[in-house]
């Protein structure tokens, strides 16, 4: 049922992506390896959400080479995602997560108890019966993040996923992120929020108009930045 | 509420519409299956094509029952004008035609598409009118005068046009009282394409004339301002003629069925079942089925 | 309202004819929707998900024919099923069976379309997570069908509304054979026809609240199970 193969290291071998006659990603290179939370930054239309679902598989790249553990074809099976905006089954809360066992074929006799400590993990274990539509957004983000965890995924993508959250709801997606990635899920998540960033970035990659302008261990971005964008983002400042 | 039942509920819930829904395309199923299985498992039934007039008199609900009770035999009536029952028979649609145009049925005959063609019964026309008469016709027995006064005086008729057996005599009379329709037709003369009944409401409506078999004006309801202005003349009989559809053009046709019925309503026992059907205590059909 | 009477008493009495023609009448359309729904559901589904050319007319064609005329319908299928026609051999005209063929055809159209557009919008919601979720095309298929059924419900009540109220095919089809393919609606015909209009009316009031009755246990269902379901 589940594949043995794994999607590590993914490489990106000089990838474009042009949508509706512009480049939104611009011959990028990179890979990802194991290790702690991946944070991708950078201003809106820097093509953050197109590198995120290239690198998911969602979308293809108009030319260059994707591989997933060396492979160029591979579905989604050890690979979740989560968007800014989460998608919510017209179904209750538990539900929801028993959809994303079944999909990643979790054994039917098992799914009952697994529902069960996933939403526990997020804390959502008083409204398994609910409808999920009924959440507020921030227990919807986390619905969404349990029923990514159903998968049992090696690597976690996130878009944005606080972008439309409150403080207190941002606080709780970041601790059950953080324990996704301590737990040895790959981390990949774009962010807007400083503050985010520094709280979870193991390393930070700078995207700018369709290209990676720097890409550094955390602590070193954010203490000796080496380009001017970086540095803008550092201080806070706009980048233009 | 325990968390057990917390999580056991959600769950069970899905998996529980997902049983009813099942259930519900399987009670779907078992009724169609339900529907089907009369036109399966119903061999002693034949199909009848007649005419409006024999089943909007209620003759069929008077005769069939007592044939079923006798042979055990469904007889499924499609009752349609004479042109359109002889038609379904000629498709092969139907086992046996009980119709009323004598040419018609005869042609019938020649091409092939009945076996035998028996008298049966007969019964007349008559024709209807408001009592306010603006023909003048009323009480006279001379129906093609009625029809020329009719056409004359320009006033309202209502005609079948639907090739049925009452519209074929209807243009006889026409055609005997020296009207050219075709020429003559005009705002008077309105044809509705349908059935008797049909046709009697529309002449209540509009205070018309209209030719109609006795049997559907009896048992009509709905006469409004309508009542009888002729009848009695030799020219308004009206006879009924059975045939079996010919095995040898639609091998389909329930042959010893049909034809079991075909005895059975010129035998002396169907014969009298026709006699006895009565409206208000008027006799509606006349069999004659060895007498003409 | 007195017009109505007789039939009330009718039903009152429990008139084995008329319990029957009420019967068929729920027999043919509830099979028809049935037929139409586990044909259409799929079709407007998968019409819904997939692109190829000529799509857009077929749309196109398919929102045309949710108005198809009944008697058209009706006649095309005396055709077909008429002992001189293509599928004559197996006798099944004037049959209820002949008459839920019909009622099938013309409703199939209705539930296809209105699925359609009803799972086109939830796929466009949908897409993303299900494909992140690696869901293949039959079980993209099955989650937008049953994400969508409540206003899936709605699509099968309006094909039902059409079944049960056309009277022009299961004329021509069926042949408003006594006791055995007259309906509400063929009845209310030859009442008609008969010049008995008090019966003919009292047996539309009777359809009139079947169609209610059903509409309305339908709308109640729904929202019960919308509450329960947690929509």
């Amino acid at each position: 049922m589940r594949a043995a193969l794994s999607d590590l290291p993914l490489t990106l071998d000089d990838v474009s992506f042009r949508a509706g006659g512009s480049a939104i990603l611009d011959h990028v290179s990179l890979s990802i390896e194991p290790g702690a939370p991946t944070l991708i930054v950078g201003p809106n239309g820097a093509g953050k959400s197109s590198l995120l679902r290239i690198c998911m598989g969602l979308a293809r790249p108009t030319s260059g080479i994707v591989t997933w553990g060396g492979r160029t074809e591979s579905r989604p099976l050890r690979r979740a995602f989560l968007f800014q905006r989460p998608v919510m089954l017209r179904r209750s809360v538990a539900a929801n997560v028993a959809y994303g066992l079944r999909q990643a074929g979790y054994p039917y006799g098992l799914r009952r108890n697994r529902v069960r400590e996933l939403l526990d993990r997020v804390g959502l274990l008083d409204h398994a019966d609910r409808a999920a539509r009924s959440l507020s957004g921030g227990e919807q983000q986390k619905l969404a993040l349990a029923r990514a965890l159903a998968r049992d995924p090696e690597l976690l993508f996130l878009d944005e996923p606080t972008a439309n959250l409150d403080p207190a709801a941002t606080r709780s997606v970041e601790e059950i992120v953080l324990g996704a990635s301590n737990s040895g899920i790959k981390v990949v998540m774009s962010s807007h929020d400083l503050g985010q960033v520094k709280r979870l970035a193991g390393e930070v990659l700078l995207l700018v108009r369709g290209g990676v302008r720097e890409r550094a261990a955390a602590p070193v971005f954010f203490d000796s930045p080496s380009t001017p964008e970086a540095a803008a983002f550092v201080r806070g400042d706009l980048i233009l | 509420m325990s968390v057990a039942t917390l999580f056991s509920d959600p769950l069970n819930w899905r998996f529980a519409m997902l049983r009813r829904s099942f259930f519900f395309c399987l009670s779907g199923l078992l009724i169609l299956a339900g529907a089907m299985w009369p036109s399966l498992a119903e061999d002693r039934s034949i199909i009848v094509a007649s005419t409006t007039s024999t089943q909007d008199s209620g003759l069929f609900g008077h005769i069939l029952p007592l044939f079923k009770q006798k042979t055990g035999i469904d007889v499924k009536v499609i009752a349609q004008g004479t042109g359109q029952a002889l038609d379904t028979a000629r498709r092969g649609d139907a086992d046996v035609v009980f119709v009323h145009a004598r040419a018609q049925e005869e042609k019938f005959l020649e091409e092939g598409f009945g076996v035998k063609r028996f008298d049966v019964m007969y019964n007349d026309f008559v024709l209807v009118g408001p009592k306010s008469d603006p023909a003048g016709v009323a009480g006279s027995k001379d129906i093609t005068a009625a029809f020329k006064a009719i056409k004359d005086k320009q006033a309202p008729f209502v005609s079948r046009g639907d090739k049925s057996g009452t519209h074929l005599a209807e243009l006889k009379l026409w055609k005997e009282a020296g009207v050219d329709l075709d020429s003559a037709k005009g705002p008077w003369y309105r044809e509705i394409g349908q059935g008797m009944g049909a046709a009697l409401n529309t002449a209540a409506a509009m205070n018309a004339y209209v030719l109609s078999d006795r049997g559907t004006w009896l048992s009509f309801k709905n006469r409004g301002d309508l009542d009888i202005v002729v009848e009695g003349d030799k020219r308004l009989f009206n006879q009924y003629g059975v045939m079996l559809v010919n095995p040898a053009k639609h091998p389909n046709v329930r042959v010893e069925l049909g034809q079991a019925f075909v005895d059975w309503l010129i035998s002396p026992e169907g014969q009298a079942a026709i006699a006895a059907y009565k409206i208000d205590g008027q006799q509606l059909f006349f069999p004659n089925a060895h007498g003409s | 309202m007195t017009e109505g009477l007789s039939a009330w008493q009718l039903i009152a009495s429990g008139d084995a004819a008329l319990l029957a023609i009420v019967r068929l009448s729920l027999v043919v359309s509830l099979s028809a929707v049935t037929c139409a729904a586990l044909l259409g559901l799929p079709l407007g589904a998968s019409l819904a998900l997939t692109r190829f050319p000529g799509r857009t007319l077929l749309i196109v064609l398919l929102n045309g024919f949710m108005g198809l005329p009944p008697v058209v319908v009706g006649l095309a299928v005396f055709l077909l099923l008429s002992r001189s026609g293509p599928l004559g051999t197996f006798g099944i005209l004037f049959t209820p069976l002949a008459m839920i063929i019909a009622q099938a055809l013309l409703v199939l159209p209705i539930i296809a379309a209105l699925a359609r557009q009803t799972i086109e919008d939830l796929w466009r919601e949908y897409r993303d997570e299900l494909t992140a979720m690696d869901v293949g095309p039959v079980g993209r298929i099955a989650t937008l069908l049953w994400d969508s059924r409540f206003s899936l419900l709605t699509a099968l009540l309006a094909g039902f509304g059409r079944a049960i109220a056309e009277v022009g095919a299961v004329m021509i089809v069926g042949g408003n054979i006594n006791g055995f393919t007259r309906t509400m609606t063929t009845a209310i015909a030859l009442e008609t026809s008969k010049g008995d209009l008090p019966l003919a009316l009292g047996l539309g009031y009777i359809l009139i609240v079947l169609v209610l009755v059903i509409n309305a246990g339908a709308w109640g269902l729904r929202v019960w199970s919308e509450q329960r379901a947690n929509g």
